[in-house]
């Protein structure tokens, strides 16, 4: 009985918890079946849109784990971004050399901007929000400034092409096509593992180096790292396999495949863990075979016709996944950083963090430069993937959309995971492609859904907010509260009565 | 010295900025061999056109809810309450029947239908304010932008008949700009409107003398809702408002529910926010739907902190001297900026920088003081 009672409890907090995701979903769905959209057309620009958005969503993570909630100054990365893409396509580059030389660009300026924006942030606590967004807009027009009266009007400029027919500022668009349009979409599979084998080699060479000079010791981690890339690299010389990595897509199902067998691997390597090596209970040993059996069920669904239809026409750019599968990492693996535990003391209560001795400003600066640099990265993948620069357009909404689809996930203004970013960009661009199909099935008028999708991303965040403020009002009011950080009397704009 | 300071100080630098370029514009302007007069009709006119949008600030910031972003909902019932009311006013076939007098009943619908659904809904939005206090701003911010996207939504869905306002031939959906020439566009304001279609009695409206306009209507318009709203906050329910704004403590003690006044504060400044943009329709001439109001609260904010407001203080001085400097600067660097480097997008990159440095500006400042 209160077994039973127990479960419905969870499973009633488990919706409570996931009440905006759900909710959205229903909304997803609701749309999805109105448009009459094929499967694969949905399941193919949803992909995509991952592919071209999820880094960006991404960025906003460790902001929020220090404290500084969604990161509305993500535009001023995006704008790092597109200053650097202006410079090399002006210079003529392109290729993945030319995405390289942009990314040297971008990143020292991305770097300054964080800095800076982190110094103002550090004069308005409390109201970083609001002054992020703000902060967007200025750093915008001063972005038009550069584009549309220095560059030609001060800056003098040779290579006419790019400029709008009087002499002075940058034209409306800029064509990427030829020259940094796919650049990180299209690199190969061979090549990835290639120089991800010489990288490798060379880490664990100097690791060698440094053992045998007794500076370092070498761990079996490291051995183990190399063998597995060792045989990858190896296994890759194989004719059938060379020839299946020599593309720079890879088909859904064949992805889906991979990404399943190695879940499985891992599993079975617990298992293996907990059996033999560990010698626990054979208790702990549910969870995997759970696991597996799952994995197992997923894999027979691909042959399910209709599911393997969908599925061999999604194909997926592979190095973008690549590299948001690293940002994930990288998101989860900072937390076990001494940076990452700083930054969440400091998230969660800065008068504490004070007192142990945390350097709360430098912190806070810190979150937001590696923000505002990842942010700059993810408007790189999103220009070379969509392939057109809209030189006014391409950042003003960056980080309405992004916000709004980490909310949709299911994070709030104080936590934020991976995971809730992931789910949130499918659930958003979901909505994204097929607003307009069910809008016009709904009332004859695309246009009604295009102004639906709108009215959800700024009332999402609205709403968000709201709900946030509502119940940090809340606990402030509380009398028995004895938050530490109600003695910082930051509270914009007025300080909350004690 | 140390009164050079003070004035230096009161002035403070980004109104002593702002208003040096102003001047400077206008002087160079001049020097240019523009019409003064022109400049000045035009200076004038823009004052006025933004003038109550920028008022709407005052009850906002002086009852506590800090810079008031989401005035768009006020602009969104104002808008609502302009169509319901020419719609009305096409279906009774008012022109016909009543001449001269069908403007002038148009413009009071409006405003009855924008002020009723401002107050109630302002009621609403300042009883959601009373729950997220000390983060008013972003939430009404987002407040202020879903409304816009909603009415979004309503503007396209409207299927009405006058033709002034709906597509041709579409039966569903509103223009993005609907002209108010044959309702009660430049009423109060433009001399060849009231010449022509009002009778010589009410000519005093909008009249020349040489090549200067004087709307004297708006002029009396304007100065009227800023005198009310000057001896709203001299009398026992504005200072108890404005008590709440700058002591929520001290104001509970001495009896005055804080909540109340936040809520009565709310109300009204989204109420000032219809009236504003109908005065400003019809100043204008043209009724904006769809995106056009999306950026209009953050030109307001940045007026009246031009003006010298901070987030916790705001008088009438601050709206008339805001709005004064932050128009004028727009209205004079066009021709200037077109005659010295011909980049025609200079003067809204311009206002961009200006309006979003000011308020920038202001939140730093009072963080600063706050620590």
């Amino acid at each position: 009985m209160s077994k039973a009672n127990s479960l419905l409890k969870k499973a009633g907090s488990f919706l409570f918890d996931n009440k905006v995701m759900i909710a959205f979903s229903a909304i997803c769905l609701a749309a999805i079946l109105l448009s009459g959209s094929s499967l694969s057309f949905i399941v193919d620009g949803v992909f995509t849109r991952i592919g071209r958005n999820t880094f960006t969503v991404l960025a906003l993570i460790i902001p929020v784990l220090a404290g500084l909630g969604l990161n509305f100054g993500i535009v001023i990365g995006a704008i790092a971004a597109q200053i650097a893409v202006f410079c090399v396509v002006y210079w003529g580059m392109g290729g993945f050399g030319g995405m390289l030389l942009t990314v040297v660009i971008a990143t020292p300026l991305a770097v300054l901007f964080g800095y800076l924006v982190g110094k103002l942030f550090n004069r308005m606590k409390g109201a970083e929000m609001i002054a992020g967004l703000i902060l967007g807009y200025f750093a915008d027009g001063l972005y038009q400034l550069l584009f549309l009266v220095i560059i030609g009007g001060v800056i003098p400029v040779s290579n006419q092409k790019l400029i709008i027919a009087g002499g002075v500022g940058v034209k409306n668009t800029i064509d990427l096509t030829g020259n940094l349009k796919y650049s990180i979409d299209s690199v190969l599979m061979v090549d990835i593992v290639s120089v991800l084998f010489y990288a490798v080699l060379a880490i664990t060479l100097i690791k060698v180096v440094l053992h045998l000079l007794k500076k370092y010791q070498l761990k079996k981690n490291d051995i183990i790292l190399f063998g597995i890339v060792g045989v990858v690299f190896g296994v890759s010389y194989i004719p059938v396999v060379e020839r299946f990595l020599s593309t720079d897509r890879l088909g859904l199902l064949a992805a889906l495949t991979a990404v399943l067998i190695v879940l499985a691997l891992l599993q079975v390597y617990r298992i293996v863990k907990s059996l033999f090596i560990e010698k626990a209970e054979s208790k702990t040993l549910i969870k995997p075979i759970a696991s597996l059996v799952v994995y197992g069920l997923l894999y027979g669904l691909t042959f399910v016709p209709e599911i393997e239809e969908v599925l061999l026409f999604a194909k997926l750019p592979v190095l973008p996944f690549l590299l948001i599968a690293g940002l994930c990492w990288f998101n989860h693996k900072i937390l076990s950083t001494r940076l990452g535990q700083n930054m969440r003391t400091v998230g969660q209560s800065q008068s504490v963090a004070m007192a142990s001795g945390i350097n709360v400003d430098r912190t806070r600066v810190i979150a937001m430069v590696i923000s505002t640099v990842l942010a700059s990265w993810g408007q790189l993948i999103f220009l070379q993937n969509i392939g057109t620069f809209s030189t006014y357009g391409a950042h003003t909404q960056i980080a309405q959309f992004a916000i709004a689809a980490l909310l949709v996930g299911g994070a709030s203004v104080q936590k934020a995971t991976n995971k809730q970013a992931i789910i949130g960009v499918i659930l958003f661009h979901t909505l994204f492609i097929v607003a307009p199909q069910a809008g016009k099935q709904l009332f004859d008028n695309a246009q009604i859904g295009e102004y639906f999708r709108v009215f959800v991303s700024y009332g999402v965040i609205a709403l968000s907010l709201a709900m946030h403020a509502w119940k940090k009002f809340k606990k402030d009011d509380a009398p028995s509260s004895g938050d530490p950080d109600k003695e910082n009397p930051s509270l914009p704009p007025v300080p909350v009565e004690e | 010295m140390k009164t050079l300071k003070k004035i230096y100080d009161d002035i403070g630098l980004p109104r002593l900025i702002i208003g040096l370029f102003f001047i400077f514009l206008v002087v160079t302007s001049i020097g240019l061999g523009f019409s003064p007069a022109a400049i000045f009709s035009d200076v004038i006119r823009r004052w006025l056109m933004y003038g109550t949008l920028v008022l709407a600030m005052v009850p906002g910031i002086q009852s506590g809810i800090g810079l008031n972003f989401g005035v768009s909902l006020g602009i969104s019932t104002g808008l609502l309450g302009s169509v319901l009311a020419m719609e009305i006013s096409f279906l009774r076939n008012w022109n016909e029947v009543l001449g001269a007098g069908a403007p002038w009943l148009t413009l009071l619908l409006a405003l009855v239908f924008g002020v009723v659904m401002a107050a109630v809904l302002g009621t609403l939005y300042g009883m959601l304010l009373n729950r997220v206090k000390g983060s008013e701003m972003t939430v009404s911010t987002y407040v202020g932008f879903s409304v816009i996207a909603f009415m979004n939504i309503v503007w396209l869905s409207l299927a009405f008949k006058n033709g002034e306002l709906s597509w041709p031939l579409q039966g569903q959906g509103l223009r993005n700009t609907a002209s108010l020439s044959g309702s009660f566009g430049g009423l109060l304001s433009n001399p060849d409107v009231v010449q022509s279609t009002q009778p010589a009695a009410m000519h005093w409206l909008a009249f020349r003398i040489g090549e200067v306009t004087i709307p004297l209507g708006l002029i009396l318009v304007f100065a009227l809702l800023c005198f009310f709203v000057w001896l709203f906050f001299r009398s026992k329910l504005g200072i108890a408002m404005s008590g709440a704004g700058e002591n929520q403590l001290f104001t509970t003690s001495s009896g005055i529910n804080v909540d109340h006044k936040r809520i009565q504060g709310t109300a009204i400044s989204t109420v000032l926010g219809a009236v504003g943009i109908i005065l400003y329709a019809q100043t204008y001439g043209f009724l904006q739907l769809y995106n056009a109001p999306l950026m209009m609260g953050f030109a307001s904010v940045a007026s009246i902190l031009i003006g010298g407001a901070s987030v916790h203080r705001a008088k009438i001085s601050h709206v008339l001297i805001g709005t004064l400097l932050f128009q004028g600067i727009l209205v004079t660097a066009l021709p200037v900026v077109n005659e010295v480097i011909e980049i025609g997008t200079l003067p809204e990159v311009l206002r961009i920088i200006i309006s979003n440095g000011i308020i920038l500006y202001a939140l730093s400042k009072t963080k600063g003081g706050n620590q």
